[in-house]
């Protein structure tokens, strides 16, 4: 059962960024929610805005981006243009973060005892030796062995999963309410990514934290996901529930993905591809961003559609495969 | 460890061989010492007995084996202005010139690092491009005019400062040090600040640099959505970075400084072991020079292998990566 | 079913593109209009300079340390003074120029050459050659410049062909080194070992390949090295060793005026410094957005 008023809302986002051609909305015309304790696939290809929006929510845009328009709702708090000092607070405590190269996103010269401690005690007036021993639990949490000899260590001296896992073990340091996950497992080895897949599966599940596990790769979501949203070209263009986009996606660019997929062909069949290739944000006209690679595209496509929405669906076609009444 | 340290000391002792035998052979084909040394009223008989008494009258080959066998019990020979072992002479003068670099590469570091971290952070403030614009300014100055305009403004002009000479000294650890009275530090501070320009300026554009560098890095986004403070992420998880790579500089900086100690010690007639080597130079006094460039290189050696080690003490995957391997 | 075709963007030469990016900086612009100006003053000294500053027949010693201003007895103008020879100060700065100007250029360039044939050279054997070069490159960057020339210029004597043989002496390394780095990152690109395959002469690779991938980091090193031989040439000029007094460079000028400073004549050495800071800084001016906009780490 679900609680009724959403952890997040996402309305109408547009974050932009200033470069010497002109000015690239990487994200526009955002919305999502996101209940609480739910697992929701942000997926979408390199360039569609997806980790853009990540950072949007936890404010670690910096110039030349800005958030240029729209509202980020966290738990009844308002987030674009709050106080850095109350943007801080939340993060790592309420929202935690989680990035793609684990070998570049734990410092090299610190050790990752100073790391975690560093972070109880950011949030938390409390001894140094109270934070050690959180720490040791936590690494314990996510399944790293010795976990007290392991923290003297330095990164450097972890493998990519397991450094990853002592990020995810950061992650969970506090109990966020959120956890945004940015294309964690791609950086590693694909047994390593089932390994991790599977630990932050458990681990949510047991704490009830919420999570947005940012990938390009749908087969990854399809079996962490409760819902998915589809992004491209800075926009979502599908959301719904896990199954159903799965099963019956409404969007022209979803099925595309899915085709492409190459276990859905038969051994001896052509490869299916989407035709074309992924636009420049900055050279976009108006109308449907994908309209130059869909074989269903019309006159009316010369307009962006809008977001349509039902019963916790959504699309943005005017020609969806699904009606969504 | 060991192992390295036995390589560098073996390569040490080629490098002031070769040293010794290219500037012992080069100063020999400059002229006679005697025909400066020696009254020019005296006859021939009076040379030749002055040629004897300094041992000029016999082979190249020859004087260099005995200033070789002499090395080995630590005499470099006797300076033929002075009279006494060169090696005194040299130690006589030395702390002048150390505790002029030392407050030279204090006031460069002191000074620069700050500056270059600010501009670094905000490059583009005024100030910072102020301080680009100055740092520019610092290292295309050539240091003896500097000195000269200093002189000029701070002695000639306003009277703050003295011009020439060095102050009175005081006992420190068995040395004969200046810096350590007020007034012995009114005296060396335009020399330091002198020899301290060119340096400065370095180190505010390598630390901007690093700063710029660092900052785009992951680990950086990484400790701020972990919700630590701007100050503890600038502070601990930047400066660290940066301080590896600045240290190196510095410490290599500090032999150059000694060396760039000659044109300031000409100009303000501090009495060290740079003017020492010039007036060597035009006196011909051979054993002083050929003292001198052992001396310094020897320190040059020692300087680089502290660094080198420094620098595996300041990196952990440095250090921990030699003791497995 | 409309198609619309994007509008592809104005191509641009990668020179057009230079230039564009190279002038982003007003620094650097200024920097090279100084440049351009210290340039033509130095070629055309001979023609601008009111005076002659070595014909010995025209120097009055009455007319010795005149402040800025003064009058001649021939009724010409001494704009900056003169210095102890009674030589007039603007005069001997403009061919000062001339001369500091020459001895920095041709030193880089000799060095330049020399680094670059050695550099790349190392990179492509490889092995043993290599690693002796570098050692021997690494061990004569361990000394201070300024050290190695003066024992150099004790033992040559005075004279501009012996200080641009010590500057060279000086300098090479810092282009070797350069040159080996950008050489080794392209020996190992593929091309070469396919060029290798193909059976091309070592001549050829190293020429037309090896070598130009290796000038965008060298010309950087350039400018900063010309700018630091010329004011090393100072330096050492400024000691006494280097340039002989018949052809003063503006570090001798500088020297000469240094006893007479705490008498308050200032112009005998602060006038060639000014013109020395200049040259200098023109010089770093233009190389600094030199090597931003040749950076290849820097996306643009």
């Amino acid at each position: 059962m679900r609680s009724p008023s959403p952890l997040l809302t996402v309305a109408g986002l547009r974050t932009e960024f200033a470069t010497r051609e002109g000015v690239l909305p990487a994200v526009a015309d955002l919305s999502f929610n996101l209940a609480r304790g739910e697992v929701l696939g942000l997926v979408g290809e390199s360039g569609s805005g997806k980790s853009v929006t990540g950072f949007s929510i936890l404010g670690l845009i910096d110039p030349p981006g800005r958030i240029a328009a729209g509202s980020i709702v966290f738990d009844g708090m308002e987030l674009v243009g709050a106080a850095p000092e109350a943007l801080r607070r939340l993060r790592g405590k309420r929202i935690a973060m989680i990035f793609q190269d684990p070998m570049m996103t734990l410092n090299p010269v610190l050790s990752i005892e100073t790391q975690m401690v560093e972070t109880v005690l950011a949030h938390e007036d409390t001894t140094h030796e109270a934070a050690r021993q959180r720490a040791v639990e936590a690494l314990g949490r996510v399944g790293i062995a010795a976990a007290a000899e392991r923290l003297a260590q330095y990164p450097h001296q972890f493998s990519g999963g397991m450094r990853q896992r002592v990020a995810i073990a950061i992650a969970l340091l506090h109990k966020p309410d959120l956890i945004i996950a940015d294309e964690p497992t791609t950086a590693l080895d694909v047994t390593v990514q089932g390994q991790i897949l599977y630990e932050m599966q458990k681990l949510v599940r047991e704490s009830g934290t919420a999570l947005i596990w940012i990938t390009h790769d749908l087969a990854v979501v399809a079996g962490l996901a409760e819902r998915i949203a589809v992004m491209y070209a800075g926009r979502i263009v599908e959301t719904g529930d896990a199954s159903e986009i799965l099963d019956a996606p409404c969007h022209p660019y979803t099925r595309g993905l899915l085709d492409s997929v190459p276990a859905a062909t038969h051994p001896g069949e052509r490869l299916r591809q989407i035709r074309g290739t992924t636009p420049s944000v900055l050279r976009l006209g108006p109308g449907c961003a994908f309209r130059e690679r869909c074989d269903r595209a019309v006159g009316e496509c010369a307009v962006m559609p809008p977001l349509v929405e039902h019963d916790g669906r959504a699309v943005r076609c005017v020609r969806p495969l699904e009606l969504v009444q | 460890m060991t192992v390295f340290v036995l390589r560098r000391l073996a390569q040490t002792l080629l490098v002031l061989l070769i040293t010794s035998v290219l500037v012992f052979g080069g100063l020999f084909l400059i002229g006679d010492p005697v025909e400066i040394l020696v009254n020019p009223s005296a006859d021939q008989i009076e040379k030749e007995r002055a040629t004897k008494a300094l041992g000029l009258d016999k082979p190249l080959h020859e004087q260099y084996f005995g200033f070789l066998r002499g090395a080995l019990t630590g005499n470099l020979g006797n300076s033929f202005v002075y009279a006494r072992p060169a090696l005194e002479v040299i130690f006589e003068r030395m702390p002048a010139t150390l505790e002029l670099a030392f407050l030279a590469m204090v006031i460069a570091v002191v000074l620069g690092i700050p500056l270059g971290l600010y501009a670094g952070l905000r490059p583009h403030s005024v100030l910072s491009k102020t301080i680009m614009a100055g740092s520019i300014l610092g290292f295309s100055l050539p240091t003896f005019w500097v000195g000269l305009i200093l002189i000029l403004i701070f002695a000639v002009t306003l009277g703050w400062l003295p011009s020439t000479g060095r102050g009175p000294t005081t006992d420190v650890l068995g040395l004969q040090l200046s810096i350590f009275t007020w007034e012995g530090l009114r005296y060396a501070l335009l020399p330091a600040i002198n020899l301290a320009l060119f340096k400065l300026s370095l180190i505010i554009r390598l630390t901007r640099a690093q700063v710029r560098e660092q900052s785009l890095l992951d680990y950086i986004k990484f400790a701020r959505a972990k919700g630590l403070t701007n100050a503890r992420v600038i502070g601990v998880h930047l400066l660290k970075n940066i301080m590896i790579p600045l240290v190196t500089v510095v410490g290599l900086e500090l032999g150059s400084v000694i060396a760039f100690a000659v044109v300031t010690e000409t100009i303000f007639a501090w009495p060290g072991m740079g003017k020492l080597v010039i007036d060597s130079i035009f006196q011909l006094d051979r054993p002083v020079v050929v003292a001198y460039l052992m001396v310094v290189v020897f320190m040059f050696i020692v300087i680089n292998l502290v660094v080198d080690l420094l620098y595996s003490v300041l990196d952990p995957r440095v250090r921990l990566s030699e003791v497995k391997g | 079913m409309s198609a619309i075709v994007a509008a592809a963007p104005a191509v641009e030469t990668p020179w057009q593109r230079f230039r564009r990016q190279f002038a982003e900086s007003r620094l650097a612009l200024l920097g090279l209009a100084l440049l351009v100006v210290v340039i033509a003053i130095a070629l055309f000294a001979p023609w601008i300079a009111p005076q002659n500053p070595y014909d010995l027949a025209k120097l009055d010693l009455l007319d010795a340390r005149l402040p800025p201003g003064a009058q001649a007895a021939d009724g010409m103008t001494y704009w900056l003074g003169t210095d102890g020879q009674g030589r007039d100060m603007l005069s001997a700065i403009l061919y000062g120029l001339r001369v500091s100007l020459y001895v920095g250029v041709a030193s880089g360039v000799i060095a330049l050459t020399l680094g670059a044939v050695i550099g790349v050279l190392a990179a492509y054997l490889g092995g043993r050659f290599e690693q002796i070069i570098m050692r021997i490159v690494d061990i004569q960057l361990g000394f201070p410049a300024i050290l190695v020339a003066l024992i150099l210029l004790a033992v040559l004597g005075k004279g501009v062909d012996k200080i641009i043989i010590a500057l060279v002496t000086v300098q090479w390394a810092y282009y070797a080194r350069t040159a080996r780095s950008a050489a080794v990152v392209e020996r190992s690109k593929e091309y070469i070992e396919a060029a290798r395959a193909l059976g091309l002469s070592a001549w050829r690779i190293v020429l037309r390949h090896l070598l130009p991938n290796a000038l965008p980091p060298l010309i950087v090193v350039g400018t900063v090295q010309v700018a630091h031989a010329i004011a090393l040439e100072a330096t050492l000029s400024f000691l006494g060793l280097g340039l002989p007094p018949t052809e003063p460079s503006l570090g001798l000028l500088i020297a000469n005026g240094y006893e007479v400073l705490m008498s308050g004549k200032y112009w005998i050495s602060v006038y060639p410094g000014v013109a020395l800071l200049v040259t200098i800084l023109a010089i770093n001016l233009v190389g600094d957005q030199l090597r931003d906009v040749l950076n290849p780490r820097l996306s643009r």
